[in-house]
């Protein structure tokens, strides 16, 4: 197992809990989308993953080398070229000067962003800066690589592209990705298996698995999207008065 | 909760090469659509304007002296003035005046911004330190530093040591608070993207926090420039003699002992000039070449 949670709480200050029995194990080179309602503590439970924060109850299991994070803001740095802002995260991680150089490129050809190396974020659109982000996230060489809905912003042309451009990218790497998203579709294209956190407090509540034979099958897929969907809805309206 | 996955494996390799570089090609036209071309063109009008301001400025000053509302040797218009500074350009003391002034200056601006970096960063980064030590430093940008320079006097003589201690008091509280404010206004995702890629405290400050906070940086700067300039007159207008050499401050204290409005009005002119090259030739470039690489640039006036 990659990633194992076991019970875990948050809670911040004497407010109610974020987080309230979470369990998940999530195995190496698995592909999971987190999916949850506004308020399901999605971010913190990431942020809990990453070593960011501390749970206040239970235990988690994750690799020694802790975890790659990207964000739904690409946050690059905005004086650094593309390839400016890889090298400074292999440099932060100690890697040496010339083969940062040499990293840097190979990444960058991996988001087919070889041509756009020495732009600077301004004068990049937003699906090419969130690639950036991910050839930064995919430098840092962990095993996990959380995503804590990096697509939400872009338009749909580019969301569908990077989706496929993600799906390619962890088949050529094997990572294990945590993929947090609000979108039910999203879930369904991307993840392997998708869990559903209920909202004040967190919890996994349900799960499907998503085999590669509905992803090819728009029938099956737009079912099972209907599905989730009717459990997400039924888990928001316990919150209504 | 036990999850029953079995099937780990990305699936059928259904990838084939054809297919990545179909993506690619609809990426790269993508990208191709979605970016701005951006185009630079020599703008002669960062020139001609500023020039025009100026010719318009002497006319008008040339008018008025021309009016005889006063008597033409309390009044110079711009030609009497421009000839009384070629007499002193002739006699070598305005280059003397300009180079003591500016070596003085430079000098002192240098040693404020090795003195005021460190120091901003580490009262930006350390609470209990900015807490501490913010409100006295901000005090310390509105005491006019003329205020020193009796003080001074009394400490250091009329020697060289008087001049720069004033300079150093003008600039540093300048320099301080422009890097403290350009930390304030870093965005918080700049640190945990940083905290995320495994930067240390050290690193975080000098490869992060640095850079990010530059634009504001650079304004401290341009302040303490003006403020170690305007403090170095300040101090060479009252402190004259002793070991001390003979700057624009002293030239203007010259023409007012001699009630000479043509030398007063020649030293205030090069005081001037000297303020307008610096900006045109060091901090303009600076700062339009810091904001056009980080595209703050489109739509503002510079």
């Amino acid at each position: 197992m990659s990633v194992l949670l076991e019970n875990l709480g948050k809670r911040f200050g004497d407010g109610g809990p974020i987080l309230e029995g979470v369990n998940a194990s999530i195995g190496a080179g698995e592909f999971v989308a987190l999916l949850g309602a506004s308020g399901c503590g999605k971010s913190t439970l990431l942020n809990i993953i990453a070593g960011l924060e501390r749970p206040t109850s239970g235990a988690l299991e994750v690799p020694a080398d802790g975890a790659a994070f990207m964000f739904q803001d690409a946050a690059l740095y905005p004086w650094l070229t593309a390839r400016g802002n890889i090298e400074l995260a292999l440099k932060l991680r100690g890697v040496g000067k010339a083969e940062r150089r040499a990293r840097a490129t190979e990444l960058l050809e991996l988001v087919h962003l070889g041509e756009a190396a020495d732009k600077r974020p301004h004068e990049l659109s937003g699906g090419m800066r969130q690639r950036v982000a991910l050839a930064r996230a995919l430098s840092q060489d962990r095993e996990v690589l959380l995503m804590d809905e990096p697509f939400a912003a872009l338009d749909a042309i580019t969301r569908d592209l990077l989706h496929e451009e993600l799906t390619r990218i962890w088949r050529e790497t094997g990572r294990t990705i945590i993929f947090v998203t609000h979108n039910v579709r999203e879930a369904v294209r991307l993840g392997q298996r998708v869990l559903l956190l209920s909202s004040r407090p967190g919890r996994v509540v349900s799960e499907w698995d998503v085999p590669v034979a509905v992803k090819d099958d728009a029938a099956a897929a737009a079912a099972l999207t209907a599905d989730i969907t009717a459990r997400l809805r039924e888990e928001i309206r316990r919150h209504g008065k | 909760m036990a999850s029953n996955v079995t099937a780990l494996d990305p699936g059928p390799a259904l990838e084939t090469e054809n297919e990545t570089e179909e993506l690619r090609a609809l990426e790269a036209g993508l990208d191709e659509l979605q970016s701005e071309a951006s185009h630079r063109r020599r703008d002669w009008g960062r020139v001609a304007l500023p020039l025009g301001a100026v010719v318009v400025v002497l006319l008008v000053w040339q008018i008025v002296a021309s009016l005889g509302l006063k008597r033409q040797d309390l009044m110079p218009g711009p030609l009497d003035v421009a000839a009384s500074l070629g007499q002193l350009w002739q006699g070598g003391q305005v280059q003397q005046a300009i180079v003591t002034s500016l070596t003085r200056g430079l000098l002192g601006f240098a040693v404020s911004i090795v003195v005021g970096t460190p120091l901003g960063l580490l009262l930006a980064q350390v609470r209990p330190l900015r807490r501490a030590f913010g409100p006295l430093i901000s005090g310390l940008q509105v005491l006019p530093s003329v205020a020193w320079v009796p003080a001074a006097i009394i400490w250091f003589g009329l020697t060289d040591a008087t001049v720069y201690f004033v300079v150093l008091m003008g600039a540093i509280p300048s320099i301080v608070n422009g890097l403290i404010a350009g930390v304030d206004q870093i965005p918080p995702h700049y640190r945990s993207v940083a905290k995320v890629l495994g930067a240390s405290r050290f690193e975080l400050a000098l490869q992060v926090v640095l850079p990010a906070a530059l634009p504001g940086y650079v304004a401290g700067l341009k302040q303490g420039w003006a403020f170690s300039w305007r403090s170095l007159m300040a101090a060479e207008i009252i402190a004259v003699g002793g070991s001390l050499g003979f700057g624009l401050g002293s030239l203007l204290d010259q023409g007012r002992t001699l009630s000479d409005m043509g030398i007063v009005m020649g030293a205030i002119i090069a005081i001037l000039a000297v303020g307008i090259l610096i900006e045109l030739l060091v901090f303009g470039p600076v700062e339009r070449r810091l904001l056009r690489r980080r595209g703050l640039l489109a739509g503002a006036t510079r």
